[in-house]
């Protein structure tokens, strides 16, 4: 097809499909009108129920737990597929070249952004941390503080240190973190069911609203999630990093 | 200004679609359908707001303030993650797609063209 009838098919298809979702807008609450029931009741019983501050955290990590669980999978899988994508052809052999064997040089990075990425480094960690264990309090959670989490030794690519970056967190050592956090949510869950009687169900004690240690199962649940996301995020993006510096053509036999 | 929020999602989700067509490159292809998503993001925001209501953090603010519907924003929060794995499986697939074909215009992707 050529780009032209490609674009025109287009058109036609826009100018229908904008009519529909005008048409469907239209059906909706009018703006900052919305009266859902379920939001309503989570506004209004979340904090005393559950002892969580952050009622997005404890919907996630709570009352909506077994979609999180689904969630959790999906990141999993989606890892799986990208590492099954990139994994090395049979023409391919991995390995810094020569040049590049001792440490892989940033184009460009200056000795400040050397340094910069270096400092990082521990600023991230704690971060994140934080961002993953207040998660019931205020903003965060497993989702958000993980990706922080990821984002320490992706600073130490930018330091110029990828190899070392390897040697400090193997494949091995990701790809385990990965999936010992994905375990460890479902356990959360099974332990519900055998503590309780409920899958996912709380079996912790709740805490006073606003501590750290509140909101029974939500925080370690935020924490299993917290290990599975920077572990998938680092596996996913230590196979696209090996794509741009370690794989290699073999060359013809 | 009621309808604004849902004509920005519209138009992001139109928008989106015509890079996705128009694209001769396809990390721009990839970029185009984050932006296709992004205006879900926008129309579950959009949905949950209520007028003068404070965020569902009740951290600082007492348990009785009026404040916007919790579901959507963890709804957002999914899509969220869904996006990043959409987009980094695309980017994969983009990688051998170059390395196989030398070439990330769509165009020269011969096998699909049989």
């Amino acid at each position: 097809m050529s780009r032209c009838v490609r674009l025109s098919v287009f058109a036609l298809a826009a100018t229908v499909l904008a009519a529909v979702l005008i048409v469907g807008f239209a059906g909706l609450p009018a703006f900052g009108h919305f009266h859902g029931v379920d939001g309503n009741v989570i506004d209004g019983v979340g904090v005393t129920e559950r002892h969580a501050t952050d009622l997005v955290t404890a919907l996630n990590f709570d009352f909506r737990g077994f979609d999180t669980l689904g969630e959790e999978f999906i990141l999993f899988g989606s890892v799986l597929g990208i590492v099954l994508i990139l994994r090395e052809l049979r023409d391919e052999h991995q390995g810094p070249r020569l040049e590049e064997a001792d440490e892989h040089m940033l184009g460009g990075a200056s000795e400040a952004l050397r340094l910069l990425g270096l400092i990082l480094v521990p600023v991230l960690l704690a971060i994140g941390g934080y961002i993953v264990v207040h998660g019931q309090i205020t903003p965060g959670g497993g989702f958000q503080g993980g990706i922080v989490l990821a984002t320490a030794p992706l600073s130490l690519f930018l330091a110029g240190r990828y190899l070392r970056t390897r040697f400090v967190a193997p494949h091995t050592m990701l790809e385990v973190g990965e999936a010992v956090g994905a375990a460890g949510y479902a356990m959360v869950g099974i332990a519900g069911l055998v503590f309780v009687g409920i899958f996912l169900k709380n079996f912790l004690p709740f805490g006073i609203p606003g501590h750290l240690l509140s909101a029974g199962q939500i925080d370690v649940a935020s924490l299993a999630v917290g290990v599975e996301v920077s572990g998938a995020f680092l596996v996913a993006w230590s196979e696209f990093l090996d794509q741009a510096i370690m794989v290699r053509r073999r060359r013809a036999q | 200004m009621s309808f604004l929020p849902f004509a920005v999602a519209a138009w992001l989700f139109i928008a989106g679609l015509y890079g996705i067509v128009a694209s001769r490159n396809l990390v721009r292809t990839i970029l185009s359908l984050t932006i296709v998503q992004s205006a879900t993001y926008v129309v579950l925001l959009g949905v949950g707001y209520r007028n003068g209501g404070a965020a569902p953090i009740f951290a600082d603010i007492p348990a009785v303030t009026k404040a916007v519907d919790p579901v959507v924003q963890v709804l957002v929060l999914t899509d969220v993650v869904i996006e990043a794995t959409v987009t980094a499986l695309l980017l994969a697939l983009a990688v051998q797609a170059h390395k196989r074909f030398g070439s990330l215009d769509p165009n020269d992707l011969r096998v699909l063209r049989d």
